[in-house]
């Protein structure tokens, strides 16, 4: 049983599957995806995926398209955006388009679980205000 | 030293000058001035001479016709006589009386002569009858040609006198009537020639006798001399100088009388003769030399002010160079960052990826390192020390190529309104506790009142901290002070580090900005604080300038351009 379910998103496959190994010891469960087109496939077969954590910089399609899109065609899955090169603005342009965060690489682990932590939650919290929503809709729809 | 240096050159170029234009302007002065006064001297000299000439011209014709008329007188009393009227010494005292009135003193006596030199009859004061001349020279003379004019001679009555003889025939036989002229007239009538102060003129016979009393003194020597000299130049007449006994140059005129039996000299000290133009010399010569001082003053005066134009020119042009030296400086150093900022940006950028994915083996690693099986292992400890020091190792890379990518400035760049005072005051506030630890004083010297400025708030920061990081670590071992000062300054405002620490040598002062330049023990620095500095300050319009003395401490002053418009609202408060 894990905690979350992510997607995890690097043009750098090693780096890609070392943090699958070490997220699946801390019972996150990733699907990898190595560009920005990538990721929306996996995204589109798979509707358990919560967070998705996305590079910047990407060959294909990059990060900030990709956020573009997931965020126009899934709009509760929290993105946290990764970069190599992030910066104040970066992370601020990635906010606006509707990024949960974002985190510089190398990252913490312990920090980038809580992160994936809190997105999940806020995922599942959306998820039960839309959920409460449409039972109040359907219990007060007058006959 | 290169004081030194200019200074010898421009003495140099003085002295150039000064001989250039003394030479243009001097050389024809004196070539001019030589030139004319040559012309002047000679046609001055030709002048005196001709103005000798005539008068010795004219003294000759004089003494010639006094000769003449004498003559005449005796030829006609002769003439018109007969041998019997005058030996008859009445007779011929009475012709003596009539000539004596006729022209006063001049015959001093008469008489006639037989041929045999008797004399039978006189007629003067001496009471000459009788006497006989037969042994005379004149005698001789004077009987073999039919008029004859002496030498002046003592003769029998012992004082100096010439004769003028005519001689006549009576039965065959010849006679003389002669005539004793007085020889006070004739060398009054020689005397009465005189030249300025120091011309005369006197009378020689043929052998180099004295016919006249010079006035002035000439030694046997001189007249040996000069007699030498007129034997052997042209004459009737010719002008020429000589050493006189005395030292002295003379000028010597000389023609001939008594159709050259009497030589007439005319001397004048060339001193006396040439007294005008030696005056005129002398006022030429001062002319020309107040006119040479003149021009030397001239030339000093404006080779002065011209070698003055000439350095003051020297030193605007060297001050020009600097500055332009320093903006090509500046403009090669801001280049060079760039371009190192664009290299720096794709390394940093390629360098992250790999170390973020080595700090994630470490992790896994890590991981699994805390697994029961792993448990036991004896090395366990070395294990988990050598992965964190793997990640401590990588976390340094990151910083590293995190300052490299906030250095090709892709930090927060938005500028915005700052004051720095508050700035400073944050950094200073940050820096306390470590400066305390290290035994480090920490002065603040903040101007009240500062125009705020417009840039990073973030790069300021970054900046300052920087900057007084490196101050402290300075003087991390021996303590020291740290002063920061901000003050306003004509286009901005200057803040200013200073440190007492162990400073930086003069070759290494240059490259301080230089990116990965560092004289910090190997892992302290990445040389890169001090070019993202640079690299801000230059940014925004600003300077940073670094001044060190080993051993002394080192002071940092960053000049930061202030807002326009609160510029110049600070400018009219």
């Amino acid at each position: 049983m894990s905690i979350a379910k992510i997607l995890l998103a690097d043009d750098e496959k090693p780096f890609v599957e070392t943090m699958t190994k070490r997220l699946k010891k801390r019972e996150i469960e990733s699907v990898a995806a190595h560009d920005g087109k990538e990721a929306l496939e996996r995204l589109a077969g798979d509707d358990g995926i919560e967070v998705v954590i996305l590079d910047i910089k990407m060959p294909v399609m990059d990060g900030m398209t990709a956020l573009k899109e997931i965020k126009s065609k899934y709009p509760l899955v929290e993105v946290i955006m990764l970069t190599g090169h992030a910066t104040v603005e970066t992370g601020i342009d990635g906010m606006k388009m509707g990024a949960f965060d974002y985190l510089m690489k190398p990252c913490d682990m312990e920090q980038l679980v809580a992160k994936v932590k809190e997105a999940a939650e806020r995922k599942r919290k959306q998820e039960q205000k839309i959920m409460e929503a449409r039972v109040q809709a359907i219990t007060l729809r007058r006959p | 030293m290169a004081d030194d240096t200019s200074k010898t050159r421009y003495s140099h170029l003085l002295r150039n000058v000064v001989l250039t234009i003394l030479l243009t302007a001097i050389t024809p002065t004196v070539i001019v001035s030589l030139f004319v006064l040559d012309e002047f001297r000679s046609s001055y000299e030709k002048k005196v001479h001709d103005h000798l000439e005539l008068l010795v011209r004219k003294h000759k014709r004089t003494i010639d016709m006094f000769l003449e008329e004498k003559l005449m007188d005796i030829r006609m009393l002769a003439g018109a006589n007969t041998y019997a009227d005058l030996s008859d010494e009445s007779t011929l005292n009475r012709k003596f009386d009539e000539m004596q009135k006729a022209f006063d003193r001049t015959f001093v006596d008469l008489g006639l002569v037989d041929h045999s030199g008797r004399q039978i009859a006189y007629a003067g004061p001496h009471g000459l009858t009788g006497v006989s001349y037969a042994d005379t020279d004149w005698f001789k003379e004077a009987i073999g040609s039919s008029y004859f004019i002496s030498d002046v001679f003592k003769g029998l009555r012992g004082e100096p006198h010439f004769i003028v003889a005519v001689r006549h025939v009576h039965q065959e036989k010849p006679w003389i009537l002669r005539a004793t002229i007085d020889f006070g007239e004739f060398n009054d009538l020689v005397e009465y020639l005189r030249i300025g102060d120091t011309g005369f003129a006197f009378i020689l016979n043929k052998t180099g006798q004295f016919q006249t009393t010079p006035t002035a003194n000439v030694t046997p020597e001189e007249k040996k001399a000069l007699w030498s000299d007129i034997r052997r130049v042209e004459r009737p007449q010719s002008i020429f100088r000589k050493m006189k006994g005395d030292g002295q140059e003379a000028l010597y005129a000389v023609t001939d009388l008594k159709k050259g039996n009497w030589i007439m000299v005319l001397r004048q000290d060339v001193k006396d003769a040439y007294a005008e133009l030696k005056n005129a010399q002398r006022i030429a010569g001062l002319i020309i030399l107040i006119g040479a001082l003149i021009i030397v003053a001239t030339s000093l005066v404006v080779s002065h002010r011209l070698i003055r134009r000439i350095s003051k020119a020297d030193e605007e042009k060297q001050i020009a160079d600097k500055e332009k030296d320093m903006l090509s400086q500046q403009v090669i150093e801001t280049g060079k960052l760039a371009s190192i900022g664009e290299l720096a940006a794709g390394i940093a950028h390629e360098i992250n990826n790999p170390v973020a994915i080595m700090i994630e083996e470490a992790g896994w690693v890590e991981d699994l390192l805390e697994e029961e099986e792993f448990g036991k292992s004896e090395n366990l400890d070395e294990l988990h020390r050598a992965l964190k020091q793997i990640n401590t190792q990588g976390r340094r890379c990151k910083e590293i190529t995190h300052k490299l990518l906030s250095f090709a400035r892709k930090t927060d760049s938005r500028t915005m309104e700052i004051s720095i005072n508050d700035l400073l005051e944050e950094i200073v506030y940050l820096s306390s506790q470590r400066a305390k630890y290290s035994n480090i004083e920490l002065h603040s010297d903040f101007e009240g009142d500062l125009p705020p400025i417009s840039a990073s708030e973030t790069e300021m920061q970054q900046v300052f901290l920087n900057l007084v990081n490196n101050a402290l670590d300075a003087m991390e071992k021996t303590g020291g002070t740290l002063t920061i000062r901000s003050r306003r300054v004509d286009d901005g405002i200057e803040v200013t580090i200073a440190d007492t620490g162990i400073g930086i040598a003069e070759a290494n002062l240059k490259r301080v900005f230089d990116p990965f330049y560092t004289t910090k023990p190997v892992g302290k620095g990445t040389g890169l604080g001090l070019s993202i500095c640079f690299g801000i300050i230059n940014k925004i319009g600003g300077d940073i300038q670094a001044q060190s003395q080993k051993g002394e401490g080192t002071t940092f002053a960053i000049r930061i351009p202030v807002i326009a418009s609160q510029n110049e609202k600070g400018d009219s408060s």
